[in-house]
């Protein structure tokens, strides 16, 4: 028996040996690190990781994710947090971070140098979170597909409307994208409750489909799937740097935007690096990165060079968007369900 | 008393007294002494960790035995050591976390109390050593026929799914009772659960959409029986016929199985969305209108079935091999017609792979993430919808589970349904008599509904992967063909410098993760779940059912569920493993032993036992009966979970996304990032490499096992018979 006893021990020894491999687990908490949530594209995550790493020597650990992940990973690991800062996305989940307490207050030496619309979001958050760049929402259109269907230029939220565009216009679905809701919020604010609804109701006619993401219209649209995508500005510039045959526009009625927004973690283990990092990426020697990496926004520090490429936000009409109404749980829950009973179920 | 169990009490004692109890930061370097003795539970317990020391009572009941030799009552010490131990290490555990108490009850005491970090190796060493020691016990009290191999095996399964399955989805299921503050609130789980959106059938009587449930069923059931189908035709194939493409046909049925997700989807829209390649050629050519009907039910359908279509192959590729010719010769000895021995001998000994190739078809579909995220269009499916109640704008942990807790019982519901289907019948063919007999060629119009359904298929398989290389190699595809390699070089760039070769592209940090990943859960998925097989097939223990029903559970969670569930219950002591690659690991073994399971299963019950027993009779041991006859039958089955599970962690996406680190960032999640971004081209160019590595991999895995040769001869062949040619 001794052998198959032998073969029994050596099996489930291999088995712990290889679970006990692995099991030392911790977080970076040596002297000079920092662990970041990055909530904007790639390209721009690294390239932001890499200057401040040249210009610190603080070594980074950086991990890409949509905004949306990156507060549902917050909020599971609150009891424990792994991260330090988290760096970009939309405000709405760092606003409701805010709200929730999973985020710390910061007020950061270069709050000077700001915008005015940068340092709302950071008083309306209670100072816990910072504007670093702002996209006006917009739409744009297929030029190509336009010409051969006969459809003339659309310019405004009226314009899309019309019956010719009927199946071509494609927004993702507010439930799942903050973009979709930027635009349910905006047109709320921009017509009133009602008329809203009515619009988003007509809309709804001219809709093929409601994407998951924010930005699939803007690719669906580079592709000539769809003739019109609504989408950030900012996201529809980068198809058309990389050549698709697409317009953006800025809609005449005026529109609201996002403001990509930046929020140190309660409860950070590298909380010195952090704010090292906060205040640099304030700085217009950050913030120039972004259009480096091909990311078209609107930078937060007055004195950050605009990208010539970006939409310019001074000449878009912009509502005075109530992010601290708009971004609370309770009022988006009940958005979000009116617009599932009364929008997305209509038959077309 | 047994040397392995008086090796585990050694160890358990090794555990507690000189291995580190406790698991180190990350960052902090240990010294030697922090390895041996200075952190070990005996010095933390004397020096303040009081609630160590109590688990030397049960390591001192485990010696008892060991002085008093082989008497009997030596295991019933035995079994209180390891409860008491188990106990002891859960209890103090769970109570004490990372800022004291974890019950406010206990916070009377002392506010906020005893702190402590997550278990190191002695900790885990220990327990387990418990787990063992308890297990021995019961086999020397007779459990399992006193075979205390079973037992211990029983027993380390039940352990590990209780720990990384049981235990992270109890605290997200527990959410669904839980209103927005956390209290328990039974009525919002009602609410939430009776949801128009969800179970509403307003597509039967109108224009309107229906419930994401039977949107989700509806999708589950057509891709369950196509991929049968499919399935079965290409096994037939590959077995029974003369067909000269055999290879082709294998190798093409198995690319959509390792082919990264948001791929097949991109592809699919490349060729048929409304500017797509094949969408011009039927509109010039005729006039067909361009329409978005990929994008729905009929989009996620097809990518779907390309996906899952090798999965039903795989598993019934075994068993159609398994089934023994004796018994269709012997019904075409008693004039049967070809037709009539295919209906009523061939086909129902193939009911276990049938059904279970019809429950992976089933599950696969509803936990499928990629495909309908990508396809989906306005069809919604309960995965994309549970992803974005998750992270979508509504941030709903509680609706995600409620959800959840649907899928789960929809793939509860078919697992039961296939056991009845079942029944009690025996399918056994593999035996250890004589086995002679030419496999029945395939019946004229068996063969000819094979022909029709696999070849057109394999066609657009190819067409598909035509696409998807040629998307890897232009500027962006559909729009700019200029051919170029520049995805590829900014992907896998190699810069020669004077320290030697470095690895500049951006792509190869989560491709040495994949790969490390992939490669360690791979072996261990298929040992466990081909373990857990033999178990449920070959032994009988109270409790089967629901131990089988266990092990099923993991792979009905949807992806997103586990990756948060994991989050949830790893971040905390006492098991503290998230940032880790051993929870990517976990992650992958638990999510992908099924598959391990169901063919180790579908193979196992075509064996007969009695060529275990022979082995045993002829002086066998029964270690040497698995390793020498079992494992050597099995051999498709290893295969299969081998390919699967290394597969599966190179392309799983929905699971991970909330588990990656800076350091363990998956080649999945970057494919992701780069779709989202936009660049197709880099995201195709990626996928083609990874498609590559795969196909490579698989064809080691085949080659390392080998194939499995029973003794029967093929048409051509006139050599004389032998019994079971199964040794190697």
């Amino acid at each position: 028996m001794s052998k198959r006893r032998h073969l029994i021990a050596a099996s489930m020894l291999a088995g712990t040996v290889t679970a006990f491999s692995f099991m030392s687990a911790g977080t970076a908490q040596a002297q000079g690190a920092l662990v970041m949530y990055c909530g904007v594209q790639e390209e721009w995550c690294r390239a932001m990781t890499t200057a401040f790493e040249r210009e610190t020597g603080v070594k980074v650990s950086m991990t890409r994710k949509s905004a949306g992940e990156v507060f549902a990973q917050v909020k599971a690991e609150a009891a424990n947090p792994r991260a330090d800062i988290w760096w970009g996305g939309t405000g709405d989940p760092h606003m409701q971070a805010a709200e929730e307490g999973l985020t710390v207050e910061y007020k950061s030496p270069k709050m000077g140098e700001l915008q005015d619309w940068a340092v709302r979001q950071w008083e309306q958050s209670k100072n816990r979170t910072v504007g670093i760049y702002s996209g006006a929402l917009g739409f744009g259109y297929n030029t190509e597909l336009v010409k051969s269907n006969g459809i003339p230029e659309p310019k405004c939220w009226a314009d899309i409307l019309g019956a010719k565009l009927k199946d071509e216009v494609q927004v993702a679905d507010p439930n799942s994208s903050g973009t979709a809701y930027t635009l349910l919020a905006t047109i709320v604010q921009l017509m009133g409750e009602d008329k809203g609804f009515e619009y988003l109701k007509s809309l709804h006619k001219n809709v093929n489909q409601y994407t998951k993401s924010g930005a699939a219209p803007a690719k669906a649209m580079a592709l000539g799937e769809t003739t019109v995508g609504i989408a950030f500005m900012h996201d529809i510039v980068t198809m058309v740097v990389d050549k698709a045959p697409i317009k953006v526009v800025a809609p005449c009625e005026g529109t609201g935007f996002e403001i990509g927004s930046m929020s140190i973690i309660k409860g950070a283990k590298n909380l010195d690096n952090a704010k090292k990092f906060y205040d640099w990426a304030l700085t217009p020697a950050a913030q120039k990165i972004g259009a480096e990496a091909k990311s078209y926004q609107v930078p937060s520090n007055k004195s950050t060079p605009v990208p010539a490429e970006a939409p310019k936000l001074s000449e878009i009409k912009l509502i005075n968007f109530d992010f601290a109404k708009y971004g609370s749980s309770e009022e988006r829950k009940r958005l979000l369900s009116k617009w599932d009973a009364e929008v997305k179920n209509l038959p077309k | 008393m047994s040397r392995a169990t008086v090796g585990w009490i050694v160890l358990g004692w090794v555990g507690y007294v000189l291995l580190p109890w406790y698991g180190f930061e990350r960052g902090a370097a240990p010294s030697l002494t922090d390895y041996f003795v200075g952190g070990s539970g005996l010095v933390r317990g004397l020096a303040g960790a009081w609630w160590l020391l109590p688990i030397l009572v049960p390591l001192l009941l485990a010696l008892r035995p060991a002085l008093a030799g082989s008497r009997p009552v030596g295991s019933s010490w035995l079994v209180a050591s390891g409860l008491l131990g188990l106990a002891l290490v859960v209890l103090q555990g769970f109570l004490i976390g990372l800022n004291g108490w974890t019950v406010d009850a206990l916070k009377v005491f002392a506010d906020p109390g005893p702190s402590q970090d997550g278990m190191g190796f002695g900790a885990a060493l220990t327990a387990s050593a418990f787990l063992i020691i308890l297990c021995h016990g019961l086999a020397a009290r007779g459990w399992c026929r006193g075979d205390a191999f079973v037992t211990s095996s029983i027993g380390v399964v039940i352990a590990l799914i209780v720990i990384f399955v049981f235990f992270p989805v109890s605290t997200i299921l527990a959410s669904a009772f839980a209103d927005d503050g956390g209290n328990f609130a039974p009525l919002t789980f009602l609410t939430k659960f009776m949801d128009r959106s969800i179970w509403g059938l307003d597509c039967l009587t109108g224009e309107l959409r229906c419930g994401v449930a039977w949107n989700t069923l509806f999708l589950g059931v057509l891709v369950a029986f196509g991929t049968t189908a499919l399935g079965l035709a290409f096994a037939l194939i590959a077995t029974r016929t003369a067909f000269r493409y055999k290879k082709l046909l294998r190798v093409m049925s198995v690319l959509p199985i390792i082919t990264p997700p948001f791929v097949i989807g991109l592809a699919l829209i490349l060729l048929f969305g409304r500017s797509g390649a094949l969408s011009a050629v039927l509109f010039e050519w005729f006039g067909v209108p361009r329409s978005r009907w990929i994008y729905g039910l009929p989009g996620i359908l097809i990518a779907q079935l390309l996906a899952f279509t090798p999965i039903a192959f795989l598993v019934l590729i075994g068993v159609v091999q398994g089934i023994s010719p004796t018994l269709e010769e012997a019904s075409q000895t008693l004039r049967a017609k070809s037709w009539t021995t295919f209906l009523t001998v061939t086909l129902p000994l193939m009911r276990p792979g049938l059904a279970n190739a019809f429950l992976l078809g089933f599950v696969e579909s509803l936990a499928d993430f990629g495909n309908p995220l990508v396809l989906g269009g306005n069809y919604e499916v309960l995965s994309t919808k549970i992803f974005f109640a998750v992270v979508g704008a509504q941030q709903d942990q509680g609706r995600a589970a409620v959800l959840s807790i649907i899928l789960l019982a929809f793939t509860l519901g078919a697992f039961w349904l296939q056991h009845a289907w079942l029944g009690k019948k025996v399918y056994t063919t593999v035996t250890g008599k004589g086995d002679a007999g030419i496999p029945l060629p395939l019946p004229r119009r068996v063969a000819l509904a094979s022909y029709l359904t696999a070849i057109p298929w394999a066609v657009f398989t190819l067409a598909i992967y035509v696409i998807i290389v040629i998307g890897a190699f232009v500027r962006s595809m559909g729009r700019d063909y200029t051919p170029t390699l520049e995805h590829f070089i900014t992907a896998f760039r190699i810069e020669g410098t004077e320290r030697g070769l470095y690895f500049s592209g951006s792509a190869w940090d989560s491709f040495f993760a994949t790969m490390k990943v992939a490669a360690l859960s791979a072996p261990l998925t298929a040992a466990i779940g081909l373990l857990t097989a033999y178990l449920l097939t070959r032994q009988r223990f109270s409790g089967q059912r629901a131990f089988e029903f266990g092990t099923l559970l993991s792979f009905a969670i949807p992806g997103t569920v586990v990756g948060v569930s994991y989050i949830l219950a790893f971040n905390v002591p006492p098991i503290e493993i998230t940032g880790t690659g051993f929870i990517l690991v976990m992650c992958f073994v638990f999510r992908n032993m099924p598959v391990g399971v169901r063919s180790g299963i579908a193979t196992l019950s075509q064996i007969d036992k009695s060529l275990d027993e022979a082995s045993l009779t002829l002086g066998a041991r029964s270690a040497t009966t698995m390793r020498r006859v079992v494992l050597p039958l099995l051999r498709p089955a290893i295969v299969a979970s081998l390919v699967y599970s290394f597969v599966r962690a190179m392309t799983a996406v929905s699971a991970v996304i909330f588990l990656v680190t800076a350091e363990y960032n998956m080649a999945t999640t970057y494919i992701v990032g780069r779709v989202e971004a936009g660049e197709f081209g880099l995201a195709i160019a990626y996928s083609t490499a990874l498609i590559l590595v795969m196909l490579l991999a698989i064809v080691a895995i085949q080659l390392a096992v080998g194939e499995r040769r029973l003794g029967r001869r093929s048409a051509a062949a006139n050599a004389p018979a032998v019994a079971v040619e199964a040794l190697p």
